[in-house]
This record gives C-alpha cells, sequence and structure tokens, in this order.
C-alpha cells in the first residue's frame, strides 16, 4: 500500500509528464487558452491513461517480454517479441481512444461536442504512449502499480495544464514584450513551472 | 526537379515556417534529448529518416487508403518505421541509444510526422512530398541542435564531448551552469529561440 502511495505521488510531482519529460507538450500548448477546455482534456487524458497503461502492461507481460508466452506451453518459453512493442502499444491506445470517443458521445453529448476534435488527437499525445513505454521500461511489479502509475501521470498532466491555462488567461493583460507573446512566453513560464516542481524532487513516503 | 516551388518547400520550415517555432508541432519527444549535442544530433537524423520515408510511403499509397481509417494506417506506417531505426540504433551505437530511452519510440506520436502526413502526403505527389518530409525534419533538427549546443556548453563546459572551457577558467573559479542540464531549462532556451527569431521577423509576432 505504502509502495502504492509512493509511485502515485512520484508520477504526479517528480516525474512529472509534462515538467520532467516534456511528454503531451502539442496539446498542452494548443489547448491551455482557457481552463475550461484544459480541465476537459486533462480528464479524457487520466482517463486514456488509467486504462492504456495496465491493459498495455497485460501485453507486455502476456505476449511481449521475453519468456512471457511461457503459459502457451513450453514450446514458446524462448520467444522474444520485445520489438513489437511500439506496434502493439500504438494499437491499443488508438482503438481505446476510439472506444472512448464512442462511450462520451453515447452517454455524455455535451461533454463530447465540447471535447470533440481533441478527443481524437489524444491518440497522437506523446504522454499516453509515453505512460506505456515508461511502464515497460521501469518494469513495475504488478497490475496495481501499473495502474497507479498510469493514474498518477495523468493527474500530473492535469495539474500541469489547467495550471498554465489560469496563467495564460491572466498574462493576457500584462505587458509581455511582443515578439515574446503568445508561444515564447508560454515556453518560458512553462520553464519557471517545471524549475519550481523540481523542488519536490527526493519526496519518499 | 529542384524548380523554386519545389527548393521553397525544402527550405521554409528551416526558418520562416518552422514546425517547433511556428506551427507548434513535435515539441513532446525530443525536447529531454538535448543535454548534449550527440544524442541530440542521432534524434534529428531519426526524424529526417521517419519523416521522409513516411511521406512517401503515405504519398504514395493516397489514392488507396479510405479516408476513415488514414491515421490507423499512418500509425502503422510511422510505427514500422519507427521500429527499423530502433533496431539500427541499438545494433550500431547502442550507448546512445540506451541514453535515448523511450523517446525513440515516441517518434511515432511526435505531431510533426502526423501533421506533415494529414496537411501535406496526402494531397501531394512522391517528390515533393520527400521535399518537404526532409525540410521540415531538418527544420526540426536545427531546433534541437540549436538547444543542445548551448546546453551542452553551458551546462558541461564540452561541445560533442570535447571540453571547449580551457582549464585555466576553472582555476579561475569558473563554474558550469548546472542549471542547464535540468529539464525545464530545454523550455526556457526554445522560448529565447523564438523570442530572437520572431524580433527577426516581425509578421511572425502573435496578436496576445
Amino acid at each position: 500500500m505504502e509502495n502504492l502511495i509512493n509511485i502515485f505521488v512520484k508520477s504526479i510531482f517528480i516525474d512529472n509528464m509534462v515538467f520532467a519529460y516534456f511528454l503531451g507538450m502539442c496539446s498542452y500548448l494548443a489547448v491551455s487558452k482557457t481552463v475550461k477546455t484544459s480541465v476537459g482534456l486533462g480528464l479524457a487524458v487520466i482517463f486514456v491513461l488509467g486504462f492504456t497503461v495496465p491493459l498495455n502492461y497485460l501485453i507486455e507481460n502476456f505476449i511481449l517480454k521475453e519468456g512471457a508466452m511461457r503459459w502457451l506451453g513450453e514450446d514458446f518459453a524462448d520467444v522474444d517479441l520485445s520489438f513489437l512493442r511500439f506496434i502493439f502499444f500504438i494499437a491499443v491506445i488508438a482503438s481505446m481512444v476510439q472506444l472512448v470517443e464512442m462511450i462520451v458521445e453515447k452517454f455524455s453529448p455535451s461533454l463530447y461536442s465540447s471535447l470533440g476534435i481533441f478527443l481524437p488527437l489524444i491518440a497522437v499525445n506523446c504522454a499516453i504512449l509515453g505512460g506505456s513505454l515508461f511502464m515497460a521500461e521501469r518494469e513495475y511489479a504488478n497490475i496495481a502499480e501499473a495502474t497507479v502509475f498510469g493514474l498518477g501521470s495523468g493527474v500530473g498532466w492535469f495539474l500541469a495544464i489547467v495550471g498554465i491555462a489560469a496563467i495564460r488567461e491572466k498574462i493576457k493583460y500584462s505587458n509581455v514584450p511582443e515578439p515574446l507573446k503568445g508561444l515564447g512566453i508560454t515556453f518560458i513560464i512553462t520553464g519557471l513551472m517545471g524549475l519550481a516542481f523540481m523542488g519536490f524532487m527526493g519526496i519518499n513516503l | 526537379m529542384f524548380s523554386r516551388k519545389n527548393l521553397k518547400l525544402l527550405t521554409d520550415p528551416i526558418n520562416k515556417n518552422n514546425p517547433i517555432t511556428i506551427q507548434v508541432l513535435g515539441i513532446c519527444s525530443a525536447l529531454a534529448v538535448t543535454v548534449k549535442l550527440k544524442p541530440a544530433f542521432v534524434m534529428a537524423l531519426s526524424v529526417v529518416f521517419v519523416m521522409a520515408m513516411s511521406n512517401v510511403i503515405i504519398s504514395l499509397l493516397r489514392k488507396t487508403i479510405p479516408n476513415r481509417i488514414r491515421i490507423i494506417v499512418q500509425l502503422v506506417v510511422i510505427a514500422a518505421l519507427v521500429i527499423i531505426v530502433d533496431e539500427i540504433l541499438k545494433a550500431y551505437v547502442f550507448d546512445i541509444s540506451k541514453q535515448l530511452t523511450v523517446f525513440v519510440g515516441l517518434i511515432i506520436t511526435n505531431c510533426i510526422i502526423m501533421g506533415r502526413l494529414e496537411a501535406f502526403a496526402l494531397a501531394n505527389k512522391p517528390w515533393p512530398s520527400l521535399l518537404d518530409g526532409i525540410g521540415n525534419a531538418a527544420g526540426y533538427g536545427a531546433i534541437l541542435i540549436i538547444v543542445a549546443f548551448f546546453r551542452e556548453l553551458f551546462g558541461s563546459g564540452t561541445i560533442w564531448n570535447v571540453q571547449v572551457i580551457p582549464d585555466s577558467f576553472y582555476e579561475l573559479g569558473y563554474v558550469n551552469n548546472g542549471m542547464f542540464i535540468l529539464p525545464p531549462m530545454a523550455l526556457i532556451v526554445v522560448g529565447v529561440i523564438i523570442w530572437v527569431q520572431r524580433a527577426k521577423n516581425p509578421e511572425l509576432q502573435e496578436e496576445n
């Protein structure tokens, strides 16, 4: 249990997807103009990460890893399919996103119309594929750890995009140098936020 | 073959229509590899390869791909190319491949590649697509290399792993700026690059 909380906190604050690894920056910069849409997109990312990371964990450990196919019989014991990782992961993610899109469209048309174009974009959000690849890289011990890592990364991304959206809403009223307006200042603020987040380094519960 | 129009496809993305600083695509997968010049260079080369090849392949297939499933088709083409790059890097430059970790795989979701496939390769012939791919990947690589140059110079005092700041400086009390090694500094360096570029080209400035 303690271990799970530790992974959760670590994936939110220390290994933050945006500030430590620059993942999901495209939608982070494109969608962060207002707080409302960024909350919607952030929630969708938490949701998709929470599903795809454990799903890919199962695929990694029962199909792709060296020796993972042992459950099919001794003949398969030394099959190593890990080079197929990218294609498997991206297929799972693309189909999950399609599924989420259909569910949201069916049960919450208002959320669907406000998220509309961003939902399919999640399929190519690097934070999602990054979550699965980091999961494979760090070799979590069981599926609970992988799920908690996925959710934590999603929450970290959510915090980052809502934070920058709030700052951008306010910065409209300040006197930013002409060439720095828009994209430039957003990059620099993100850098400063990242420096602040580095203060969490070394936290261990 | 190299008419003015085609040449423009190649050179425009390097400055006036740069994928990172103007189109805001493909920031995701790459900034984390800019601590040192060498991995940044390898990353840039990999992106050039994947981008040029996928643009050509999609452009050749553009009349046969059904519109509804085009995203999946594009992802499969890109993923296959990235697997090739990953295997080659593991075989020939294993230590750099270790440093790049998951970021080679993340070329798949690099928005520049998807973006150019959607915006250009689906509607153009293979030869212009190839040029467009190389141009955009080069524009992207140029930013990577500039960022990596400054981060390595100030952060580690080296360029391409060769020490450039003389020992006498260190004896006088010069200290490497450790902040440049930290990830947030990459964002700030890119912000400054955008600042310089837009100050020189006022037509690129945004309203707010």
